[in-house]
C-alpha cells in the first residue's frame, strides 16, 4: 500500500496505519490485497461472483471486522457482492466503505452489494464511510446496496456517512424483519457542486414486535440534488419510524418521497420530513457566542451530520 | 460602562423605542422593567445587535458599536441569554459551551459550569441542546452559555418567560446567586418581584420610553402596595 492508500483508508475507517483490529479484507481497485480471519470470524472468497462471504460463529462477542475498498485506478467499474452470516447471539462490528481517488478524466465507480443474514439474537452494528478525492474531472460514483434480513430477535445497527467528494450515489436499503428484531439505520449525506444523491429504504416488518427507526440527515449545497424515497410497510404488530431532516442551501434541490404501509391494525407507522434552511434564531445564538456568520454555520452543519 | 444615546426603533408605524437615553455603570446589577410591549426585549436586541436602531447610538466602554456585528460586540465583551432559547440538532451541551468558551474547556470545566446553573453536570452534557429538554433546562443551559463567557455586560432576556413556577422557584436562587456566577455588569429584563429585589438600578420602561431610572426602592417604593399590574405600569394604572 502507498501513502494515497493508507490516506484513503484513513477517511473512511478509524486506521491510523493502514492496520486493523480483528478479522479484516482490504479491496483494492477490484481485487483483494490483504485478508486477515479470526477463530471467530472467516472470510472466504466467492467463487461465482466478484466479492466475499464473511462468517461470524455464533455466540462471538465484541469483535471487529473491517472490509474496506480503495479505488485509485481511474476508469474502473469495480462491483463486489459481500455476503455476512452473522451466528445465533454473536455480537459483532463490521466496518465498511469506500475511498475513491480520481485524478483522471475517467469516471471511477465502485458498487458494493452487501447482504446481511442476522440469525436469532445476533446484534450487529455496521458502519460505512464513503469518499471521494483528486483532481481529475472522472467522476466518483458509488452506488451502495444493503439488504438485511433479521430472524427473531436480532438487531442492526447502521450508520452511513458520505460528506465528502462523492459526484453521483444512489443507495439501496433493504429490510425484512421477524419477529422482535430491529433495525435503526442512520444516514448522514452532504453533497456541493452538481452532486447528485439519491436514497431509497424499503422495509418490510413482517415479525410481531419488530421494529424500524430511519434517520436521514443531509445537507444540500450550491446546485447539487438529493432524493430521499422510503416505505415501511407493517405487516403485524410492529413500529415504524421515518425521519427525513435537510439543510438546503445555495441553488440545491431536496426531494422526500414517504410512504408508510399499515397491513395490520396493530401496525404503529410515523413519518416526518423537515427540509428547510439553517434557522436564522441558530445563526444568532452562535453569533452573540462571537462566531462569525459563516463559522456559526460551519458548527450548525457539523453538529447536524455529527 | 454602555451608554444609549437617543435610541429610536419603528415598526409597523409603531415607536417601539421612543428616544431612549441611558448610561449603566460598571459591575452593576441593573434590572429593566414595564407592561408587556414597552420595548424592553427590542432595547435589549439592540443593545446586542440582533435588531439595530432607525436612529441613536450605542456607546460601549467609549466605542461607538451602533454599526457592529452581533459578532464582534460579543468578542467586544457584551453577552446576550435567549428569552427562548434556540434548540439545536446533533449539537450536545458540552459542544455548546465550547462554542461558547472564549478559550479550550474540558469536559470537567463544562461539568462544573452546569453545575453552578444547578443541573446534574453528568447527565446533562452529551445530551443534545433540543426539544427533548425541558424549558427549564434549556433555560439553565441558556444561562451557562453566557456564564461561561464572563463577559464584560452580560443581557438576560425575560429569564422567567416559558418555565412553570415550580422551575423558575429554583431558577431564581440562581439569579440571586448571580453575581458569584456571571462576571462584570448584569442586565435583566424582568417582571418578576424577586428578581427586582435584587437590582442595584432599576428602569422602568412604558411605551417605549423610560419612565424612572433609580435605585429599587425608590422606583418600587411607590408602587409597593399596588397589585402588580398597576406596580408595573399597566392597563388599570389608575388605581
Amino acid at each position: 500500500m502507498d501513502n494515497i492508500d493508507i490516506d484513503l483508508l484513513k477517511e473512511i475507517t478509524e486506521t491510523t496505519d493502514g492496520t486493523f483490529k480483528g478479522a479484516y479484507n482490504i479491496r483494492k481497485n477490484g481485487k483483494g490485497i490483504e485478508r486477515k480471519v479470526t477463530d471467530n470470524i472467516n472470510i472466504v472468497t466467492k467463487e461465482d461472483v466478484s466479492g466475499i462471504n464473511i462468517y461470524v460463529k455464533e455466540n462471538t462477542k465484541f469483535e471487529f471486522v473491517h472490509i474496506p475498498v480503495i479505488l485509485t485506478e481511474s476508469g474502473l467499474n469495480d462491483v463486489v457482492y459481500n455476503d455476512f452470516y452473522i451466528g445465533k447471539n454473536a455480537n459483532v462490528v463490521i466496518v465498511a466503505g469506500c475511498g475513491i481517488h480520481n485524478d483522471h478524466h475517467k469516471d471511477s465507480r465502485h458498487d458494493g452489494i452487501h447482504r446481511f443474514f442476522l440469525e436469532e439474537g445476533a446484534k450487529v452494528k455496521y458502519i460505512e464511510k464513503h469518499y471521494g478525492e483528486g483532481n481529475g474531472n472522472g467522476k466518483r460514483i458509488l452506488n451502495p446496496v444493503t439488504e438485511v434480513y433479521l430472524k427473531n430477535g436480532a438487531t442492526l445497527e447502521m450508520e452511513a456517512t458520505q460528506i465528502k467528494g462523492v459526484d453521483s450515489t444512489i443507495r439501496t436499503t433493504k429490510g425484512i424483519l421477524e419477529d422482535n428484531s430491529n433495525l435503526v439505520v442512520t444516514e448522514k449525506i452532504m453533497t456541493h457542486g452538481i452532486q447528485k444523491a439519491k436514497t431509497t429504504f424499503d422495509v418490510e416488518l413482517n415479525g410481531k414486535n419488530s421494529s424500524t427507526k430511519v434517520t436521514s440527515r443531509s445537507v444540500a449545497t450550491e446546485n447539487s440534488i438529493q432524493q430521499f424515497e422510503s416505505k415501511v410497510i407493517g405487516n403485524n404488530n410492529c413500529f415504524g419510524h421515518v425521519e427525513c431532516d435537510a439543510i438546503i442551501k445555495d441553488n440545491a434541490r431536496v426531494i422526500a418521497i414517504p410512504k408508510i404501509v399499515a397491513n395490520n391494525v396493530d401496525a404503529n407507522l410515523i413519518h416526518e420530513a423537515v427540509i428547510g434552511k439553517i434557522a436564522g434564531e441558530q445563526l444568532t445564538k452562535l453569533m452573540t457566542l462571537g462566531l462569525s456568520e459563516k463559522e456559526a454555520e460551519e458548527a450548525i452543519i457539523n453538529g447536524f451530520l455529527k | 460602562m454602555l451608554e444609549l444615546k437617543n435610541i429610536c426603533f419603528t415598526r409597523d408605524n409603531k415607536k417601539i423605542l421612543d428616544h431612549i437615553n441611558l448610561t449603566i455603570d460598571t459591575d452593576k446589577f441593573v434590572v429593566i422593567t414595564g407592561p408587556n410591549g414597552s420595548g424592553k426585549s427590542t432595547l435589549a436586541k439592540i443593545i446586542m445587535g440582533i435588531e439595530k436602531p432607525d436612529k441613536g447610538e450605542i456607546i460601549l466602554e467609549g466605542k461607538n458599536i451602533t454599526n457592529l456585528s452581533i459578532d464582534e460586540r460579543a468578542n467586544l465583551g457584551i453577552g446576550f441569554a435567549f428569552q427562548q432559547p434556540v434548540k439545536f440538532k446533533g449539537i450536545t451541551v458540552y459542544d455548546l459551551l465550547k462554542l461558547s468558551s472564549k478559550k479550550e474547556i474540558d469536559k470537567k470545566e463544562a461539568c462544573n459550569i452546569l453545575s453552578k446553573v444547578g443541573l446534574c453536570a453528568k447527565e446533562y452534557v452529551d445530551r443534545e441542546v433540543n426539544s427533548s429538554l425541558s424549558g427549564g433546562e434549556l433555560k439553565r443551559i441558556e444561562i451557562a452559555t453566557v456564564a461561561v463567557r464572563a463577559s464584560k455586560l452580560t443581557i438576560f432576556d425575560e429569564p422567567e418567560a416559558g418555565i412553570d413556577l415550580w422551575s423558575f422557584q429554583s431558577l431564581i436562587k440562581i439569579f440571586e446567586d448571580m453575581r458569584k456566577i456571571v462576571k462584570g455588569t448584569t442586565l435583566i429584563i424582568s417582571h418578576q418581584e424577586r428578581i427586582l429585589n435584587i437590582a442595584d438600578q432599576l428602569i422602568l420602561m412604558k411605551d417605549g420610553k423610560i419612565q424612572k431610572i433609580g435605585k429599587k426602592e425608590e422606583v418600587l417604593g411607590q408602587v409597593i402596595n399596588k397589585p402588580l399590574c398597576c406596580k408595573l405600569g399597566g392597563e388599570n394604572n389608575n388605581g
